[in-house]
């Protein structure tokens, strides 16, 4: 299926079933957006459980739609896709049931917020699917506008004004990189569409279009959150209000990690050589500032986003595989590393005390006492994410390190091991908190845990370990097939 | 027997299992401490059971892996099970040691119990597993796994300084086990298989064969723990309560050895040759300066600890030697090692139970008022000295025996090292057991009862029946031994 044997005019009727789960969303999400305009406030609470429902539909329909390629190459279905849109839109559906009950709580439940995600995943969905530039900057620019205002959902928080603020400037600034790198390559290329581009590219590509790529590549690193061009993650991290951040750290990521990859092998693929080695020198850097940034913070959610910046410098040694292996790597990773964060994001929205959400580390000693199968998931998910045989954390990395391996980065490879021993105390001090500490003094007793993230977070920690033995034996082959026919060479 | 190594293997498993439920269909924590105790001693009793049939049905005269289990997984690992004369003799000496522990903790542990008996029995499984499994990533998740268990049991039921001994002992490990998988992942792709006893044929060229050697040396070398990587272990045995103490140094000590007779000796032949003076050096300063560091200690855990340290030396001194001599000496040291140290911890346990510190000045002239104890930690300090009759000896002489092999000079140092061991050792019973009795606290101490003397029996049993019928082990490991150093041999043209 290449594209340029795809004739210059759209047939709808081949086209639009390809794309079925994005009009089911988008439609969805309008006639919401109506009916919340009507109803008003009171429409949230129904709004959201329709609005995870229409998620969960859009992925059986994203799983069973035709695969091909449509509007003339810059709409591509293939099983990559198709894997990445699943997963997106369970893992917002998720966000959206987990931000239901914590908006309500908070008193500031509005009907916006299921559609925004909605909004959101329709661009990571286009962002998975996109085979030429103007797609993927569509696709980029319509999450991150429903990203935006979602951070700075909880309005009247100066915290959460601030990483909004902070995440539209760094994300307008990254846009721009974007676009300025697709500009470049249009220019060089003469084309926007990632085949065309790929047959220059395999061939002596000059400066220019080097240039075009490299800027590119800081965009989507942007986008990513890997070092050093992580600044935004922190910050945005601790300031936005939890359900979002739950979301902020698995879906968009998967979504942006699925980009980097297509746009770097399907459109540079000629031209591994020049791209791997940024993306190696990103990797390590992100592992480095993931590992010992991580070390002095006090904050949990800061903490994940540090955990956050380790992992996707991981992730993305897959990616600089540069093969099809590598790729299935890739996704294999993120999977697990998907499952692991919204159940650690789940365990954080399950905890309070007196009303007050749980956020300094400090605050977990003697958890084990009052909330025992809590700490023994959040134990379960940190030693999963810390990459610990044999929770789920751990075969991603075994997948990611033997690709690495595999493609002759050893060197990288054992460095990001090292890194992830360093990594290794931060997760330590909350598991040590919590079994070997006793609660402070005078500390009041946590609150009831909401129902919904205290399913989540079980669920996830009973996915890490043991239901990961089952879940590789399937997730393997499906993985593969969705890497298949990628990679230079 | 089908199954029977998934049985030994995840039997403690199920255990855990129940516990688990009886924990959380129970109101409080205390309620079920009492029945917990009774499961995990039923569990591990059966599993030493199922072990015991394990040997019995042992074929000692083939070198092949027996009982074999072998199911696909995914992307080219295997669940692939197996024992050879070596591993089989470390699945019993667990499963042996086991039921040990969990009585010797019946009393001592008394605040979270149920937790503390299901993290024993996975830990059970884990270390089985690593002994069983024949596949380097099966093998690694259960040699990993471990130290979840051990940082909670050291950690939560430790002593003073626990938490600081919890991560010393975990990052130092899991550094050293890094190092290894990324080697191991290397290896799998170098020979596209992860099977154990296929690796062990490979060949690879000598180059890889040096920096695999290194990554696999990094990771037993800190289990062993070998000098000048040992610093974690006294930190952590003092830390730890008795039963982890045992656990430690009667079996988690051993996955160290068991893997460079596993890996580092059969897969890379050439650099084995190639590092073992740099072994040797390395095992004769640990035999030597580790003595003289327990001559020194106030503490009497800390003074077997370093102990431990000079006795593992003998068992990498042993392995390097490669000759028959010295590696079947090594399995046996570290088998003998296993019960007494265990029994030696035991002894510290009883007397800390009692007076609740572990500071040698503050005992004295214990044989007055402890005959019974006194007896048995004579037995077990003369065990750990090396006294002919005694599975220490036998230990000793054959590693030293294979040393001398190998060189002379290396087996002089070694020598040195257990006239050594004897001034430590001596020393310390002068100091708790000999004497008047100065201290008026120890006044009325009380002698060992029936369940501590349950404890030891069992442990003096093994400790003197394997000093005078060596061959009981012996004749287990000598085909596999004996298959080893031949390859071995014959891969470096000696």
């Amino acid at each position: 299926m290449t594209v340029s044997e795809v004739p210059f005019s759209i047939d709808l009727s081949q086209a639009l079933p390809l794309a079925a789960s994005e009009i089911t969303l988008a439609v969805g999400a309008l006639v919401l957006l109506v009916v919340g305009a009507f109803w008003g406030e009171k429409s949230a609470g129904p709004l959201s459980w329709i609005g995870a429902l229409l998620l969960v539909v859009a992925a059986g329909v994203a799983g069973t739609a035709p695969l091909g390629v449509a509007f003339n190459g810059a709409f591509v279905a293939d099983p990559l896709a198709v894997y990445a849109k699943v997963a997106i839109y369970l893992f917002a559906a998720l966000a959206v049931v987990l931000g239901a009950g914590w908006t309500r709580r908070q008193g500031i439940a509005k009907f916006e917020y299921p559609i925004l995600i909605i909004l959101a995943s329709v661009g990571m969905a286009m962002m998975v699917s996109a085979g030429d530039l103007i797609s993927l900057y569509v696709g980029v620019e319509l999450q991150s506008l429903a990203l935006y205002v979602l951070a700075a959902y909880h309005r009247d928080d100066a915290k959460a004004s601030e990483a909004g603020l902070k995440y539209f400037v760094l994300g307008a600034l990254s846009s721009g990189l974007l676009l300025y790198g697709a500009s470049l390559v249009y220019g060089f290329t003469g084309s926007m569409r990632f085949e065309d581009i790929a047959v220059v590219a395999s061939g002596d590509a000059g400066a220019g279009l080097i240039f075009g790529l490299v800027f590119l590549m800081c965009g989507l690193a942007f986008k990513v959150s890997a070092a050093p061009f992580h600044m935004w993650t922190p910050d945005v991290y601790e300031g936005a209000p939890t359900p979002v951040v739950a979301l902020f750290a698995t879906a968009p990521k998967m979504a942006a990690m699925v980009l980097f990859a297509r746009t770097l092998s399907e459109g540079f693929g000629g031209a591994l050589g020049d791209w791997s080695q940024i993306l190696v020198i990103i990797s390590v850097i992100s592992f480095a500032v993931g590992a010992f940034g991580g070390l002095a913070q006090r904050d949990v959610q800061r903490l994940l986003a540090y955990s956050s910046i380790a992992n996707i410098g991981y992730a993305l040694l897959g990616i600089a595989a540069g093969t099809a292996e590598g790729l299935q790597a890739m996704l294999m990773f993120m999977t697990f590393y998907m499952i692991d964060t919204i159940g650690l994001f789940a365990c954080l929205l399950a905890l309070s005390r007196g009303g007050r959400p749980i956020r300094r580390i400090e605050d977990f000693a003697g958890l084990k006492q009052d909330r025992p199968v809590t700490a023994i998931a959040i134990t379960i998910l940190a030693l999963s994410v810390l990459g610990m045989p044999p929770f789920a954390g751990f075969w991603g990395k075994y997948f990611v390190f033997g690709a690495a391996i595999d493609a002759g980065l050893w060197g990288v490879a054992a460095i990001g091991l090292v890194a992830s021993v360093v990594a290794a105390f931060y997760y330590l001090r909350i598991i040590k908190l919590m079994w070997f500490d006793a609660p402070p003094e005078g500390v009041v007793a946590t609150d009831r845990a909401p129902k919904e993230a205290q399913w989540t977070a079980w669920a996830a920690a009973a996915f890490s370990f043991p239901l990961v033995i089952i879940g590789l034996t399937w997730l393997e082959p499906l993985t593969r097939i969705a890497a298949s026919g990628f990679g230079a060479g | 027997m089908p199954y029977i190594l998934s049985i030994v293997t995840f039997l403690p498993l199920v255990g855990a299992l129940i516990l688990l439920g009886t924990r959380l269909a129970s109101k409080s924590a205390d309620a079920a401490a009492p029945a917990a105790r009774w499961i995990a001693l039923i569990t591990t009793l059966a599993t030493l059971a199922v072990a015991v049939v394990l040997v019995a049905a042992f074929d000692a005269s083939s070198t092949a892996y027996q009982f074999v289990e072998y199911v696909p997984w995914f992307a080219g690992i295997a669940y692939h099970l197996g024992v050879d004369g070596i591993s089989i003799l470390f699945v019993l000496l667990t499963a042996f040691l086991m039921p040990i522990c969990i009585v010797a903790s019946w009393r001592s542990i008394e605040h979270r119990v149920v937790e503390y008996m299901i993290a024993f029995l996975v830990l059970e499984t884990l270390v089985i597993g690593v002994f069983t499994a024949l596949d380097l990533y099966l093998f690694y998740v259960f040699f990993e796994g471990g130290l979840v268990p051990m940082f909670l049991i050291i950690g939560i039921w430790g002593g003073q300084n626990r938490i600081y001994a919890a991560y010393k002992f975990f990052l130092y490990t899991l550094l050293g086990s890094v190092l290894m998988l990324a080697a191991m992942l290397y290896m799998t792709r170098a020979a596209g298989t992860s099977s154990i006893p296929e690796l062990a044929q490979f060949g690879f060229d000598p180059l890889t064969q040096q920096l695999l050697w290194l990554a696999f040396f990094a990771s037993f070398a800190v289990k062993m723990p070998m000098w000048p990587v040992h610093t974690w272990l006294p930190d952590a045995h003092v830390q730890a309560p008795t039963a982890g103490s045992v656990i430690l140094a009667g079996i988690l000590l051993k996955l160290g050895g068991y893997g460079f007779l596993r890996f580092n000796l059969p897969m890379f032949p050439e650099a084995s040759e190639l590092f073992a003076p740099l072994v040797m050096v390395l095992s004769v300063i640990a035999i030597i300066y580790t003595s003289l560091v327990a001559f020194r200690q106030t503490d009497i855990k800390k003074l077997i600890a370093y102990s431990s340290v000079a006795h593992m030396g003998f068992v990498t001194m042993g392995i390097f030697a490669g000759n028959e001599q010295g590696v079947q000496g090594a399995v046996f040291q570290m088998i003998s090692h296993g019960l007494i140290s265990g029994a030696l911890f035991l002894c510290v346990g009883v007397i800390y139970d009692r007076m609740h510190t572990r500071e040698i000045a503050f005992y004295g002239g214990l044989t007055s008022r402890m005959p019974w104890y006194a007896a048995i930690f004579l037995m077990f300090t003369m065990a750990n000295v090396g006294l002919p009759g005694t599975s220490g000896f036998i230990g000793e002489i054959l590693t030293m025996a294979g040393a001398y092999g190998y060189s002379t000079w290396v087996a002089f140092g070694a020598a040195f090292g257990v006239i050594l061991s004897a001034v430590y050792a001596l020393t310390l019973y002068r100091n708790v057991m000999f004497g008047e009795i100065t201290n008026p606290k120890l006044k009325g101490i009380a002698d060992i009862d029936r369940r501590e003397l349950g404890v030891f029996v069992p442990l003096i049993i093994g400790t003197i029946w394997l000093g005078v019928q060596p061959g009981a082990v012996l004749d287990l490991t000598e085909g596999s031994v004996n298959a080893l150093v031949a390859t071995y041999r014959a891969a470096i043209g000696g």
